[in-house]
């Protein structure tokens, strides 16, 4: 038994308290306590994935104790490739959130509040909470021990968007402050609305196993009791279970119509907590679509895919179009992410290993490229204390460094090839479409949308004559761009040689293909290989 | 030497990164260091040259895998190249004309602060453009195909400060990005089809698709190929893309990567001999794009745009021939060598006559020049008879080719497109002409310099001048004209060379495959009559703009005229089609998702919950209310675990 991922979660929740316990003038210890913890998460999560075999068993270092004997609840945790990978991803972004956050909380220290409450300390520790309950959900093998963090991290998420929220939104700080707690109540009362469902879900799927195996919520026992004929979920109760759990999923990731608490909550949210909503967070609700719904219920999931396809596709186009209506640049970043959310959740239940693979690399490449865009647009707000688009003209001639940087942000996120997104947009987009070619070229729309928004936004705020409020801005400092540049270095990286990801995630998304029964669709006719072709 | 072809991608790439990335350090010689590495790149392509020469047709290809890419079970996609005839004569244009306009550069965009950047850019260009070339897959041919779109986006834009630069390059990129759907969609059907996307299995299996099939895979390829190489419907971008400076003109809008189209069309051949219907549509678009771009090149007063509807014209031509099959592939490929030469020679005159002329570029304020730019005068005038088929230079021998091919497709097609493509010569020696004497011929009609804010459209790169001086035409430093000098030698013997004993017809026909047509006319007859065509537009437009003076102020004109100077139109209908209903769209969305789909669900939430009252307590700001709320999230998760006991 390895304790390894128990411990890549314990260490940025002991992280946690040990910054909030920092005392309250030491800002700056605070925020290196942080920064420091969340640099340790990552080396272990890197040892996670080199202890990981990628032609092992399924599920790895694995951990399973008894913790509610009554009703068979274990502390399970276990990864498999897809696991890996988003631990992987999370570790990796949390720093970079941290060392863009840097100044986030002190405008705070000055406050009222500030004076009583230490907000630096909270509000880093909160990041690293949250950190750590993402990490065992990506782990959790046991569905309780997943329910449980799946809705604890809404508490945390909570206070990072209400608390510590943008301060530019609004004309005055009242209107401001009002629109945070607006946004986070909306966030808060969707997911807890998600939850709720999946609670109801949860408890079924007790009644069930109860009544046939002996009550457990493992994965391991589901499985293997499946496997042996023991357990057999089919039938209406099936059906209704998944729309239960699917449904907190669809809240979570956000799938079309249950997206508008993202705009609200990533607008009112500082750049970076933004990113931690969707590169890291949101991803628990489409790697659960993976793990939990097709795997626990692979009828049921087969039953609802055309619907869910044609939502997917739906989020797609709508995502795009609203993101091209936006007027604010992080709503427009938000309604980005809806689109690109789509193309995941496309990718899931198009059911083809091309498609789940590009849409678990997506989760990978989205979460990055929306760091890098979201991030450098969060630099660019806070000189400007406006994120309102028509505020910003000729930035380029001043800030050169930010313009490009942003442009390159900008580039990953319509997908251009050479960067990262463009390999697993592109694997979604042939894994739908060789099941279902419309719905696949339907989605392409969503490809010339994307490059409509981003260069007009790009346009809009960095090219043309210099506006007078634009003309002092400085340039990216040394820290801003040593949280961009890297996060760069890997688009760039990852668009040329994304084989090794692929290569952990592709053998996680065999298996979970041979659990709903699907094998690709092969071609129509045989491709005569001659000598001396490439393959 | 099948290493080497990773070699010719990696110079200029390694150029683009340490030019971009390079601090002001490089300043000094980054400009000589790109075009260095630009001209490494040629080297090495004339070593690969060399060394395919030494083969016989069958075996010159050679291919070589560097690893392996995005490998999802079946779905294989390889970094890997392959260089073969076809590959070879692209990369030889690609990395000698660049290097020539990198030499140019050095000069022309010698007062430009940002002079290292433009130069990575370049340099970048060159590096997707020849990966585009030497890719041995659809998909890796897809990263060439907007790396050069994303070039194109960037130099285009180089002035980002002028709005009018900023949005032409905006623009172009997201007509590029239609065409690409279509690169994409084309892809998808072959991975459905085939089981894979490299050209060899593909190409070598296509027999044993069905028609229907190839057909929209054939479609698709083509909506790609409108995008790049600005054919109807896609073409609106090329016009306004010469707001980028006029190297990037020459190099990337007329000589290089607006030809990508036709090589992705003859690349593909296999597929589009048994799709009959795509055929006839790449006829149709080639035919259609050759009259359009000739009809627009005849009304533009502006020197750039009237030779970017000439190459739109140009191309046309080259689509044209590719769409009517083995017959033509090796005449679509000559004429766009060809073109590359007097194209780009073309473009660098222009430019070398704007830097002589305070950056003008309105012809009806020029006038004369010939005797102040007389090198300029000479080689844009060899690059002149080129283009309009005078015979015996290299535009006579392709472009004639391409004319009789038309005519060979047979029946009332035949002569049809074949008539459309006489028409089209005319025309072109018609507006060529006017652009000769508007420019080099008649009165000096010099105006003095603009003021700076005035007029944005001129390019400031150029030397400086005082906003109200008059111009003072001067011939160009060295490093501008030595590349206008060796291009107009392209454009005089180029063709002759490849005509002589047919030797670029042999030197293709092991790729592309070459069947004589069935022409209905003799080779004579058509070659009369494409000179006496040629004859009449030079003769009309002498008898215009040669016999009486040009007008400062354009006359009104017909409604024709009127109409091309507007390119036909073609702006106002995508304004209308596009983005004012897209406009009406998303606004009235963003509306609907305001007030439709989150009302709702906040009205329900209200109504259920409380919520407004619930609002307007957490309003207040006080952290206390937000832990009171804390703990009610708290509360419902220990209610629904005491839930989960009692069920239990």
């Amino acid at each position: 038994m390895s304790f390894l991922l128990t411990a890549t979660a314990v260490v940025p929740a002991v992280g946690a308290i040990a910054t909030a316990a920092v005392p309250a003038a030491k800002k700056s210890a605070a925020k290196w306590t942080a920064l420091l913890f969340s640099a340790a998460t990552l080396v272990l999560a890197a040892v996670v994935l080199g202890r990981f075999d990628t032609g092992g068993p399924r599920y790895q270092l694995t951990e399973s104790h008894s913790w509610i004997k009554a009703f068979g609840v274990r502390y399970e945790v276990g990864v498999d490739g897809i696991g890996v990978t988003l631990i992987a991803l999370t570790a990796l972004l949390i720093p970079f959130v941290i060392g863009a956050a840097w100044h986030d909380a002190d405008a705070l220290e000055d406050t009222r509040l500030g004076r009583r409450w230490r907000p630096t300390q909270g509000f880093f520790a909160l990041i690293l909470l949250v950190e750590a309950m993402v990490i065992i959900s990506f782990a959790a093998t046991d569905v309780f021990l997943f329910y449980i963090f799946f809705e604890a991290m809404l508490i945390p998420m909570y206070f990072l968007i209400g608390g510590f929220g943008d301060r530019s939104g609004g004309n005055t700080e009242q209107e401001a402050a009002k629109q945070r707690s607006y946004a986070a109540v909306k966030f808060l009362l969707y997911n807890l609305l998600g939850g709720l469902v999946m609670l109801a879900a949860v408890i079924g799927l007790y009644a069930v196993t109860a009544d046939q195996i002996g009550g457990t919520f493992s994965l391991q026992e589901i499985l293997s009791a499946r496997q042996a004929g023991k357990l057999d979920l089919s039938g209406a109760g099936e059906k209704a279970i998944f729309l239960g759990f699917f449904f907190a999923f669809a809240v979570k990731a956000p799938l079309w119509p249950l997206h508008t608490w993202l705009p609200n909550a990533m607008g009112e949210s500082t750049a970076p907590v933004a990113v931690l909503i969707t590169a890291v967070v949101d991803k628990v609700g489409t790697f659960a679509m993976l793990r939990w719904c097709l795997q626990l219920f692979p009828e049921a999931s087969k039953w609802a895919a055309p619907v869910v396809l044609v939502l997917a596709v739906i989020s797609i186009i709508y995502g795009a179009l609203l993101a091209v209506g936006q007027k604010d640049i992080k709503r427009l970043v938000a309604y980005a992410s809806i689109s690109h959310f789509g193309f995941i959740i496309l990718g899931i239940f198009a059911m083809t290993s091309q498609g789940q693979s590009g849409a678990t690399l997506y989760m990978v490449n989205h979460g990055i490229s929306t760091a890098a865009l979201m991030l450098v647009a969060g630099f660019l707000i806070s000189r400007r204390g406006s994120r309102l688009i028509a505020d910003f003209g000729g930035v380029q001639k001043v800030a050169p460094m930010l313009a490009g940087t942003f442009l390159i942000g900008g580039l990953a996120t319509l997908s251009l090839p050479g960067l990262a997104p463009f390999v697993s947009e592109f694997l979604v987009l042939v894994g739908t479409f060789s099941r279902y070619p419309a719905l696949g070229i339907v989605a392409t729309v969503g490809i010339v949308l994307a490059a409509l928004y981003v260069l007009v936004l790009y346009q809009r705020t960095m090219t043309g004559p210099v506006k007078a409020e634009v003309e002092g801005m400085h340039d990216l400092k040394v820290r801003e761009l040593a949280v961009v540049a890297p996060l760069i270095a890997l688009l760039l990286f990852l668009g040329f040689y994304p084989k090794p990801v692929i290569d952990v995630i592709n053998p996680a998304v065999n298996q979970t293909l041979s659990d709903v029964h699907k094998k690709d669709p092969k071609p129509a006719v045989e491709a005569v290989h001659t000598k001396g072709g490439a393959r | 030497m099948e290493n080497l072809i990773g070699a010719l991608v990696a110079a200029p790439l390694l150029g683009a990164a340490v030019l971009l990335l390079g601090g002001k350090a490089l300043d000094r010689i980054g400009h000589w260091l790109g075009t260095l590495l630009a001209g490494t790149s040629f080297v090495i392509g004339l070593i690969l040259f060399a060394d395919m020469l030494g083969r016989s047709g069958e075996h010159r290809a050679i291919s070589t895998t560097l690893y392996s890419w995005v490998p999802v079970n079946s779905f294989q996609a390889d970094v890997s190249f392959q260089l073969d005839q076809l590959s070879m004569t692209f990369v030889l244009l690609i990395t000698g004309v660049g290097t020539l306009i990198h030499l140019y550069s050095v000069g022309y965009m010698e007062h430009d602060e940002r002079r290292r950047r433009f130069f990575g850019y370049l340099n970048l260009f060159l590096a997707a453009m020849l990966l585009l070339v030497v890719a041995d897959n659809y998909l890796l041919l897809y990263v060439g195909w907007e790396g050069v779109g994303l070039a194109s986006y960037l130099l285009i834009g180089f002035w980002q400060h002028k709005p009018s630069a900023a949005t032409a390059a905006k623009k172009a990129f997201i007509v590029n990005r239609v065409g690409d759907v279509g690169l994409s969609i084309a892809i998808m059907l072959m991975f459905t089809t085939f089981g894979t996307f490299a050209f060899t299995p593909v190409l070598a299996s296509a027999d044993k698709a069905s028609e229907g099939t190839l057909t929209g895979i054939g479609l698709m390829l083509l909506l790609a190929a409108c995008g790049k190489s600005a054919q109807v419907p896609l073409q609106s971008w090329l016009g306004d893309a010469m707001e980028g400076p006029t190297p990037v003109s020459a190099l990337i809008h007329a000589a290089t990567m607006v030809t990508a189209g036709v090589y992705l069309i003859t690349r593909s051949g296999p597929i589009f001999n048994l799709a009959p219907d795509a055929q006839t549509a790449v006829v149709v678009v080639g035919t259609v794009t050759l009259l359009f771009g000739a009809i627009v090149g005849c009304a533009k007063d502006d020197i750039k745009k009237a030779l970017a509807g000439s190459t739109m014209s140009q191309i046309g031509y080259m689509v044209l021939a590719a769409g009517l099959g083995p017959i033509g592939y090796v005449f679509a490929i000559m004429h766009l060598v060809t073109h590359g030469f007097f194209k780009a020679g073309l473009f660098l005159g222009a430019g070398s006559v704007m830097h002589g002329m305070n950056d003008e570029v309105d012809m009806r304020k020029y006038g004369a020049l010939r005797k102040y730019m007389p090198i300029t005068f000479v080689t844009f005038g060899l690059g002149y008879l080129a283009i309009i088929g005078f015979p015996g230079l290299s535009g006579y021998f392709s472009k004639d080719k391409i004319i009789e091919a038309a005519f060979a497709k047979g029946g009332t097609e035949g002569w049809i497109i074949g008539s459309c493509a006489l028409l089209g010569a005319a025309i072109t020696a018609f507006y060529m002409t006017r652009v000769m004497l508007m420019t080099f011929f008649g009165e000096k009609r010099w105006q003095p310099a603009p003021d700076a804010d005035a007029a944005p459209s001129a390019e400031p790169a150029a030397e400086g001048h005082a906003a109200g001086e008059m111009p003072h035409p001067h011939e160009s430093p060295w490093s501008m004209t030595v590349p206008m000098i060796v291009l107009a030698f392209g454009s005089v013997f180029a063709g002759f060379l490849f005509n002589l004993n047919d030797s670029f017809l042999k030197w293709l026909e092991p790729v592309t495959g070459h069947k004589e047509g069935d022409s209905p006319l003799s080779a004579t007859t058509v070659t009369a009559t494409t000179v006496t065509v040629m004859v009449i537009g030079v003769a009309v437009a002498w008898l215009v703009y040669g016999r009486k003076p040009v007008p400062v102020v354009a006359p009104k004109g017909s409604l024709l005229t009127r109409a091309a100077r507007r390119d036909l139109l073609q702006d106002d209908f995508n304004h209308v089609a596009f983005v004012q209903t897209g406009s009406y769209l998303t606004r009235g969305l963003v509306y609907l998702d305001l007030k439709g789909v989150d009302g709702l669900v906040n009205g329900t939430a209200a109504t259920v919950g409380g919520l407004s009252s619930r609002m307007r307590r957490l309003q207040n700001g006080y952290v206390r209310s937000y832990a009171v709320s804390m703990f009610g999230g708290a509360a419902v998760l220990v209610a629904a675990t005491l839930l989960m006991r009692a069920v239990a």
